[in-house]
C-alpha cells in the first residue's frame, strides 16, 4: 500500500468518524483508534495523536452547527468545562503512575452496563419536577427545538453531573479517549436532560478537553500531518452529513444508535486493558 | 432580554467555529496537493513510532517550516489552526461575557481558559 491509498482509506474512515461522532457526541476516536491500529498497522501513539485530531475536528465541525440551531447548551458546556480541562490536565498529571489498564477495564465495564439500561425511559415526574435552585442561579436553563416548536428544559442534579464532568476529563487525560461517552450518559441519565441536548452539548465540550491535552501530544510528536491531514477533511465531511441527519432523527433511533457504539467502545476499552495497550 | 444575548452569543460562537474549520480545512487542502504529489507514492512507514522531527513539535516550529515551503509543514500548520478554533473559542465567550457583565460567567470562562493556558504552555508546544 502506498500513501495516496492509505490517505483515501483513512479519508473513508475518518467520514465515518465524523458521522458517528456528530450524531452520538462522541469523539469518534472508537472508529480511529481501531482503523489505524487493527486495519493499518499504525502504532498506537500516532493513533491516539490522530485521534485527538479527529475529536477537535468532530467537535467544532459539528458544533458550528449544533450551536447555531439551538441544540447545545453554551452556559452548560463552558460550565461543565472547568470540570472536564481540570480533570484532563489532573488525569495527564497522574497518568505516568496510575493503573491505566486497570482503569480502561472498569471504564469499559461502566459502559457496558449503563448500555444495559439505555432503554430506560424518563418519569414524567421527574421532568415536572421545580428546577433546581443552582440551575437557576447558573441561568442554566434552555430550549432547543423539536417538532412543532422549541421545548423548554430545566437541568438538575448539577452538583453530581459536575463531579462525572470530572472524572470524564480525567478518564480522558489518562486513556486520551472515551470522554464524551461520559459526558452523554452524565446530561442523559443523570440529569435527565433532552437526549438531543446531551449530546450536542457533549460535542460542543469535547473540542476543549481535547486542546487540553493537545499541547502535549503535538510535543510528543504523536500528531503526524500526513495521518492528519485526511483525518481532518474526511471528519468535517462527515459531520456536515451528520448534522443534517440530527436535525430530521428520531430520538429513539439516535439512541440506538449511541448505545450500539458505546457497547463497540467498551468492547475496545476492556480488550486494550487486557492487553495493555494504554 | 437574556434570552436574545444568548442567541447573539451562540450565533457568533458558531461563525467563529465555522470560520476555524473552514481556514484549517482550507490549509490541510493546500498542503495535501504538494505532500502527495511529492510522497503518494512511497510506502507509508507508521508501525514503528519514531515521533515527529523537532520543528513540527512546537507551534513556532511549525509556523517556520510550513512558511519555509515544506508540505508537512503546511499540513501541520492547519492542524495547528484546528487546534486553536476551539481554544479561540473560549476567548471569545470570556470576552462576550466581560461586555455584558455576566460576572460569574466571566469567572468560569477564564478559569476554563486559564487551564488551558496552563496546558498548553507547560507542554512546551508554544
Amino acid at each position: 500500500m502506498n500513501i495516496l491509498e492509505l490517505t483515501a482509506l483513512l479519508g473513508a474512515g475518518a467520514c465515518a468518524a465524523g458521522f458517528v461522532g456528530s450524531l452520538t457526541g462522541l469523539g469518534g476516536g472508537v472508529v480511529i483508534v481501531p482503523l489505524l491500529t487493527l486495519g493499518l498497522g499504525v502504532d498506537i501513539r500516532y493513533a491516539v495523536g490522530t485521534a485527538l485530531v479527529s475529536v477537535i475536528a468532530t467537535s467544532s465541525g459539528a458544533a458550528a452547527a449544533y450551536v447555531r440551531e439551538g441544540y447545545s447548551n453554551l452556559r452548560l458546556g463552558i460550565f461543565f468545562e472547568v470540570a472536564t480541562t481540570l480533570g484532563a490536565v489532573a488525569g495527564a498529571f497522574v497518568a505516568t503512575w496510575a493503573p491505566t489498564r486497570a482503569i480502561a477495564i472498569v471504564f469499559g465495564l461502566v459502559l457496558l452496563s449503563s448500555a444495559a439500561f439505555s432503554w430506560q425511559r424518563h418519569p414524567a415526574a421527574v421532568r415536572d419536577a421545580p428546577p433546581d435552585p443552582l440551575a437557576v442561579r447558573l441561568k442554566l436553563a434552555g430550549s432547543f427545538p423539536e417538532a412543532g416548536g422549541m421545548r423548554e428544559y430545566a437541568p438538575r442534579k448539577i452538583p453530581l453531573a459536575f463531579s462525572l464532568m470530572g472524572c470524564a476529563g480525567v478518564l480522558s487525560g489518562l486513556l486520551g479517549i472515551g470522554s464524551g461517552a461520559f459526558k452523554v450518559l452524565a446530561m442523559d441519565r443523570v440529569m435527565r436532560l433532552p437526549y438531543k441536548v446531551s449530546t450536542t452539548t457533549s460535542n460542543f465540550m469535547i473540542g476543549v478537553t481535547a486542546a487540553a491535552s493537545a499541547g502535549i501530544y503535538v510535543s510528543r510528536g504523536y500528531v503526524d500531518p500526513g495521518l492528519a491531514m485526511p483525518v481532518v477533511l474526511g471528519v468535517l465531511a462527515g459531520a456536515a452529513i451528520g448534522t443534517r441527519v440530527l436535525a430530521t432523527a428520531r430520538t429513539a433511533a439516535l439512541r440506538l444508535f449511541f448505545t450500539a457504539v458505546i457497547v463497540v467502545l467498551a468492547v475496545e476499552m476492556i480488550v486494550q486493558g487486557v492487553k495493555g495497550a494504554v | 432580554m437574556a434570552e436574545s444575548a444568548d442567541e447573539r452569543r451562540s450565533r457568533s460562537v458558531g461563525s467563529l467555529l465555522r470560520a476555524g474549520v473552514m481556514l484549517a480545512a482550507a490549509v490541510v487542502a493546500a498542503g495535501a496537493i504538494p505532500y502527495l504529489v511529492a510522497h503518494g507514492l512511497d510506502r507509508p512507514d507508521y508501525s514503528v513510532f519514531r515521533g515527529e522531527p523537532k520543528i513540527l513539535r512546537s507551534a513556532t516550529g511549525i509556523v517556520r517550516d510550513a512558511l519555509s515551503g515544506d508540505s508537512r509543514g503546511i499540513l501541520q500548520l492547519g492542524i495547528l489552526i484546528l487546534i486553536a478554533t476551539p481554544v479561540a473559542r473560549v476567548v471569545l465567550l470570556l470576552a462576550d461575557f466581560v461586555r455584558d457583565r455576566d460576572g460569574l460567567y466571566v469567572v468560569v470562562t477564564a478559569v476554563v481558559l486559564g487551564v488551558l493556558a496552563y496546558s498548553l504552555l507547560g507542554s512546551g508546544f508554544l
